[in-house]
C-alpha cells in the first residue's frame, strides 16, 4: 500500500514536470495572442499586412509589418547562404573524409563557435566585418543587413554541420559499401548515396538553422541598424522583428498602450514564421525518412 | 585440389594472408578460381570466408590498419589486384559484389540499377533504359517492377531488394561477382529464385559465393572450398567435398558434426 502511494506520487511529479513546459509554452502563446488581440482592435489586419511603413511610435503612426518581415527575411537569407553550404560541406568532410583524430579536433572547435556569446558576434559584425565590407563597397552604411547576416551565418554553421554530420554518420556502413563496391569514389559515395540517405536529418539541420537565424536578435540589433525599412537590399540598414522588439522593450512605453502592444504583434508574427518552418521541417523529415 | 579445373582460371590466389591491424585473419591461402563457374566458400562463423571474399574487391581498403600479403592474380591480364599500386576503384569496376543484407540506395528502382552506369559517366537516356532493363531481366526482377521503375526501392520486399542489388551489380557487366551469403536474410522462395539466378549467371560471369548453408553450396556451386580458422582446409569439386572429402575436418563439417 505504501509502495503503491510512493509510485503514484513519483508518477504524479513526473507528470507535473512534463506538464510545466507544455503549460509555459501555452502560456506564452496565450499572452502573445491576448496582447495582439488588443493591438488588432485598433489596427485592422489589412493595414498590418499591407502597409509599407512601420512607424508605431511616430505621431503619424503606420502599422505595416512588412518592413520588419523583409528585414528578417534578408538577414536570414544572407545567413543561410553562408551557413548552409559551409555547414553542409563541413559535415560531409567530417563525416566522410576526416580521420578519427581530425574529427575529434574539428568537432569540439566547431561547437565552441556556438558557445561565443551573441553580443560578441554583434560587435564583431559592426566593428570588424562592416569596415572590411566597406573596402569593397565604400558607400556601405555603418549599419547594414549584409554584415549582420554574414555573421549570423557563421554563428549558425555549427547547427547545420553538427546535426547534418550526425545524420550522415547514422547512415549504415553497409549502404556506403554498396556504393564503393560499384566502383564509386569517396566523393560520389558521399554525394550520391550518403547525403540522400541522410536527407531527413539534413533537412532538420536546415530548419533548425532557419529558426535560429530568424530568431537571432543581438547581432541584428547591434549591426543592422534599427530603422524599419521595406527593402530587400542587404546593403541597406533595416530592422528585423527581433531587433524591433528589443528596441521597444528597452524604451519606457506605458503598459497596455498601443505602442506596447505592437511588440506582441511582432512577436506573434515571429512565432508564426518559425512555426511554419518547424512544421515544414517536420513534413520534410517524414518525407525523406528512410529506415535502414 | 582438383587436378583439372576444366576451364581457364579467372583468378589465382597465391599465399594470401590478411591482417586486421595485428590480428591475422587469413593464413597463407592458395586457391584457384575457375572462370564461368561457381566457387563456394564454406566454413563455421569466424573462419575468414567473408574476409577472404572482401579481398577480391579491396573492400578492406575502406578501413585503416588493414594489410594484405600474397597475391590475387586476376586473368586474363594477370595483374595482382591486391598490389598497393593497383587502384581499388579500378578493381571494383570489374568485380561486383552482392552483400549479406540487401542494401539498396535511397533512390528509385531505376536509379539503383543505373547507379554503376552513372558513376561511370553514362548519361544517354535510351542507353541507360536498355541497360537497366537488361540488368533487371538478368536478375529475374523485370516483370515484377517494370510498371514502377520510378518508385523508391525501399518499397520492394526483401527478396526483391536482394535481386535489385544483383541487378545493380549486373548492370555494369562485371566479369566477376562476389556473393556474401546473399540469401541469409531471405525466405525459402526468394532463396530458390536467387539460386536459380546464380546458375544462369555463371554463363556470363565468374562467381565466388560465401554461404552458411551446406545444401545451398551443394546445389549451386561447382567447386567448394572449406575454410577453418583463417586457413583453407580443403578445396575440390563440390561433389568430392560433399561425398568423399579427403580431410576429416571437412567431413565432420559437411555432415553437420560441428559448426
Amino acid at each position: 500500500m505504501r509502495r503503491h502511494l510512493c509510485e503514484r506520487s513519483i508518477e504524479a511529479s513526473l507528470f507535473l514536470a512534463a506538464l510545466a513546459s507544455v503549460a509555459i509554452t501555452l502560456g506564452i502563446v496565450g499572452v502573445l495572442a491576448y496582447e495582439s488581440w488588443g493591438f488588432f482592435q485598433h489596427v485592422p489586419l489589412s493595414e498590418f499586412l499591407t502597409d509599407s511603413q512601420w512607424t508605431p511610435l511616430f505621431s503619424e503612426a503606420h502599422y505595416g509589418i512588412l518592413p520588419l518581415v523583409s528585414g528578417t527575411l534578408v538577414t536570414t537569407v544572407v545567413a543561410l547562404l553562408v551557413a548552409v553550404p559551409l555547414g553542409t560541406v563541413t559535415a560531409i568532410y567530417v563525416s566522410e573524409y576526416a580521420s578519427l583524430s581530425i574529427r575529434e579536433t574539428v568537432k569540439p572547435i566547431l561547437e565552441l563557435l556556438s558557445a561565443v556569446p551573441t553580443v560578441v558576434f554583434g560587435y564583431f559584425a559592426l566593428l570588424f566585418v562592416t569596415p572590411l565590407l566597406q573596402r569593397i563597397w565604400p558607400d556601405l552604411p555603418g549599419f547594414n543587413m549584409l554584415s549582420a547576416g554574414l555573421v549570423i551565418g557563421v554563428m549558425i554553421i555549427p547547427y547545420v554541420s553538427s546535426v547534418s554530420e550526425d545524420a550522415m554518420r547514422a547512415v549504415p556502413m553497409l549502404i556506403r559499401e554498396g556504393s564503393y563496391a560499384m566502383g564509386a569514389s569517396r566523393f560520389q559515395t558521399a554525394l550520391r548515396v550518403v547525403v540522400p540517405s541522410a536527407l531527413s536529418g539534413i533537412a532538420a539541420a536546415y530548419v533548425l538553422a532557419i529558426s535560429r537565424a530568424i530568431g537571432e536578435t543581438m547581432v541584428v540589433a547591434i549591426a543592422a541598424g534599427m530603422q524599419p525599412t521595406l527593402t530587400l537590399n542587404p546593403l541597406e540598414p533595416a530592422a528585423t522583428l527581433t531587433a524591433y522588439i528589443v528596441q521597444v522593450s528597452l524604451g519606457d512605453l506605458p503598459h497596455g498602450s498601443l505602442g506596447y502592444q505592437t511588440i506582441f504583434a511582432a512577436g506573434l508574427v515571429l512565432l508564426i514564421i518559425t512555426l511554419i518552418f518547424n512544421i515544414a521541417g517536420h513534413f520534410l523529415r517524414k518525407r525523406f525518412h528512410h529506415a535502414f | 585440389m582438383p587436378t583439372n579445373l576444366s576451364s581457364p582460371l579467372k583468378a589465382d590466389v597465391k599465399h594470401l594472408s590478411f591482417f586486421y591491424g595485428t590480428v591475422q585473419a587469413l593464413k597463407d591461402i592458395t586457391l584457384p578460381i575457375a572462370g564461368n563457374h561457381v566457387t563456394a566458400l564454406i566454413g563455421p562463423s569466424g573462419c575468414g570466408k567473408t574476409t577472404y571474399l572482401r579481398c577480391f574487391n579491396r573492400m578492406h581498403d575502406l578501413y585503416p590498419g588493414n594489410r594484405y600479403e600474397g597475391q590475387i592474380v586476376l586473368y586474363p591480364e594477370g595483374i595482382n589486384i591486391i598490389d598497393p599500386s593497383v587502384d581499388p576503384l579500378a578493381v571494383r569496376m570489374r568485380i561486383g559484389m552482392v552483400f549479406q543484407k540487401p542494401n539498396p540506395f535511397p533512390k528509385s528502382i531505376y536509379e539503383n540499377v543505373a547507379y554503376g552506369l552513372r558513376i561511370r559517366g553514362a548519361t544517354q537516356r535510351n542507353q541507360l533504359d536498355e541497360k537497366v532493363e537488361q540488368a533487371l531481366r538478368g536478375a529475374a526482377l523485370w516483370n515484377e517492377v517494370k510498371d514502377r521503375l520510378h518508385h523508391l526501392a525501399f518499397h520492394l520486399s526483401g527478396g526483391q531488394q536482394q535481386r535489385l542489388c544483383i541487378a545493380r551489380a549486373l548492370a555494369t557487366d562485371p566479369e566477376f561477382l562476389l556473393f556474401d551469403e546473399p540469401c541469409s536474410a531471405l525466405d525459402p522462395t526468394a532463396t530458390s529464385r536467387v539460386e536459380e539466378l546464380l546458375a544462369e549467371l555463371k554463363q556470363r560471369v565468374t562467381i565466388l559465393i560465401v554461404t552458411h548453408n551446406m545444401q545451398q553450396a551443394a546445389r549451386v556451386s561447382d567447386f567448394t572450398a572449406f575454410m577453418y580458422q583463417g586457413q583453407l582446409v580443403e578445396f575440390d569439386t563440390t561433389k568430392t567435398i560433399f561425398t568423399n572429402p579427403a580431410n576429416q575436418l571437412t567431413e565432420d563439417y559437411v555432415t553437420g558434426r560441428f559448426g
